[in-house]
């Protein structure tokens, strides 16, 4: 077959003999088989287009009409068969932005080390391992881990802390994988240059590199935001809770939040048909606020790379 | 004298930073600690054995059984089905972003696999719920939409942007000079793509695919909104389960504070915490060990 094809192709000049006619006719063969093959890639790529169109679809068609200005201004009402979902929003706000006020730092210090000042070995390998298998950790074990260690080891009781903590925890791998991309794609004659003019290495890593390398982190920083801001098993043992009528006043206080208000709705109310409309309305602003964070740092990147080149 | 004072604070802060970078360790031991604290002390009630090959699931019966072999089967089931559409889908869209499509429609596609990977879970097992299970219900007449079936579908949309990304990496850092060797040679773009360019990125696909199965396994949103919740062996794939991360997520609330079933709980989070580690162990030593043809390495 292989002996073949070779065959086939070399002798594609001479047209005139009569091998030539053979080699047309498996030449093109192998032409249908190419098609054939791409077809099934174009329609599985075409599958996932479609996958997140119909979601998004039935989510704006059956929720655009719960959502006016009241709905996102006002609390819950009547036992949630009524109302807004104001204190959802303000939660998970608040837990996501906590989440990367804990997660941010720790991940570009890690970042740091990892570019900067590691050197390949055994000690490398196992803090990759650590990272990796982190990333790995399924949601609800989180979820787990903050309600054994935060919620009643360390006392702090179900909180919105408590969820900022669980969730800073899982997105940390997501901030050091893309701050250590941007670190990567800093050219190393920029470090060079730094130290031979006589800065120090730390003068460098904060003078030269981050500088460039900051607006790679920054979107890094968004992703963790909108990872943190659609989870939902971390924050059901440690942070949320079914309805409070109250904003948060503090960092200790129970909370409501988008994602678990969904699934409260879906699962749990005592009225489920009835709050169909409020279900769709609370995933669609969930859905609005997870895709809207994540475009930003889709197209804020696309557009990093374009200045890049 | 200024410039040891200058060295000296950059040794330490070295250390600094390789302490900051050790928080993930750190983390991870706490994790496992944690759970294992919470969770050993079931093992008073019930053996290792009982646990995990127990077939009965009533933890809040008189007496209760706490055996999670159905949770178990539950989630590898569910994990399994999801495979055999989330794999194929994920590396056929990886080679066509990578090998096929042209700049502008890469540009349009591959964002298009980004937005899918941050769609919240609870979205999907809601939509999973609310649409997808009335649609099968009917259209199969079967008593209930929600099943082992529905669950793997939502979770084969949630693991395909990993075995996507993943691969799609791996086949783009396969070297162009394969790539131009084998077209040189008169062969077609899928001859290539076939014969040179999967066999050269085969250890990062299989990085993906184990790491996309290990998503699906952990995932917990989905398998508890649409799984369908039933704690038994299931005899079809139309038949309701109950994965381990469902039954933690749906149960805890309800499990009295360190009493049986609340350590119980833990435990199952244990067994599936295992389940991701091997799963990840296995990808690291796959991307580790096979590295890639040429210059490219993952």
């Amino acid at each position: 077959m292989n002996a073949n094809q070779k065959t086939a192709v070399l002798s594609k000049p001479q047209k005139i003999t009569v091998s030539g006619a053979a080699a047309e006719s498996l030449k093109r063969r192998r032409r249908l088989i190419q098609g054939i093959m791409f077809f099934f890639f174009r329609f599985s790529a075409a599958i996932n287009g479609a996958a997140l169109l119909i979601i998004v679809y039935f989510m704006l068609s059956k929720g655009w009409r719960a959502i006016n200005w009241a709905f996102l201004t006002q609390p819950p009402m009547d036992s949630m068969t009524r109302g807004g979902i104001l204190p959802c929003i303000v939660g998970t706000l608040g837990l996501s932005i906590g989440a990367l006020a804990i997660a941010f730092p720790i991940g570009v210090a890690s970042a740091i080390y990892l570019n900067e000042y590691a050197r390949p070995g055994r000690v490398l390998r196992i803090i990759r391992l650590g990272i990796n298998n982190l990333a790995g950790v399924p949601s609800v074990v989180f979820g787990l881990f903050g309600l054994a260690f935060f919620v009643i080891y360390l006392k702090i009781g179900v909180s919105l802390l408590a969820g900022a903590l669980t969730l800073g925890a899982m997105t940390l791998p997501v901030i050091i994988g893309a701050s250590e991309e941007a670190l990567k794609a800093v050219p190393d004659s920029y470090r060079e240059a730094s130290l031979g003019l006589g800065a120090t290495k730390l003068q460098t890593i904060f003078r030269v590199v981050l500088p460039a390398a900051l607006p790679g982190i920054l979107t890094g920083g968004i992703l963790g935001i909108g990872r943190a801001a659609g989870e939902t098993a971390p924050i059901m043992f440690t942070a949320a809770v079914f309805f409070t009528p109250y904003l948060p006043k503090s960092v200790f206080d129970k909370i409501m939040a988008l994602p678990y208000h969904i699934y409260v709705l879906a699962t749990a109310g005592t009225e489920i048909e009835k709050t169909r409309p409020l279900q769709y309305g609370t995933a669609l602003v969930l859905i609005a606020l997870v895709l809207g964070i994540n475009l930003t740092a889709i197209l804020y990147r696309s557009r990093l790379r374009r200045r890049l080149k | 004298m200024i410039k040891n004072g200058r060295q000296f604070k950059d040794r330490w802060l070295q250390r600094f930073f390789f302490c900051i970078a050790t928080a993930s360790i750190t983390i991870l031991f706490m994790i496992s600690l944690f759970l294992f604290m919470e969770g050993l002390p079931i093992l008073k009630k019930v053996s290792v054995i009982g646990f995990v090959f127990g077939k009965l699931w009533y933890p809040t019966s008189d007496p209760p059984d706490f055996g999670i072999f159905p949770l178990i089967i539950g989630s590898l089931t569910v994990t399994a089905v999801s495979a055999v559409m989330s794999i194929p889908l994920g590396i056929l869209t990886a080679i066509y972003l990578a090998e096929i499509a042209s700049a502008r429609v890469r540009e349009l596609v591959k964002p298009i696999v980004e937005l899918l990977a941050a769609l919240p879970s609870v979205v999907i097992g809601f939509f999973g719920m609310v649409i997808v299970a009335p649609f099968l219900q009917n259209l199969l007449d079967i008593p209930t939409g929600l099943n082992l079936f529905n669950a793997a579908l939502m979770l084969a949309f949630m693991s395909i942007p990993t075995i996507c990304s993943i691969s799609e990496d791996a086949i783009f850092s396969v070297p162009i000079a394969l790539k131009e060797a084998s077209l040189a040679l008169g062969a077609t773009q899928w001859e290539t793509i076939i014969r040179v360019i999967l066999p050269a990125s085969i250890s990062g696909i299989s990085t993906a695919v184990i790491l996309g199965m290990s998503r699906a396994i952990g995932e917990t949103m989905v398998v508890l909104m649409v799984a369908g919740g039933a704690a038994m062996i299931p005899a079809s794939i139309f038949d309701p389960v109950r994965p381990m991360p469902a039954s933690i997520a749906a149960e805890m609330a309800e499990a009295p504070f360190r009493g049986d079933h609340y350590y119980a709980l833990f435990a199952t989070g244990i067994v599936l915490f295992i389940f991701t580690f091997i799963f990840n162990l296995i990808a690291d030593h796959i991307a580790h060990k096979y590295r890639q043809a040429g210059e490219a390495s993952l």
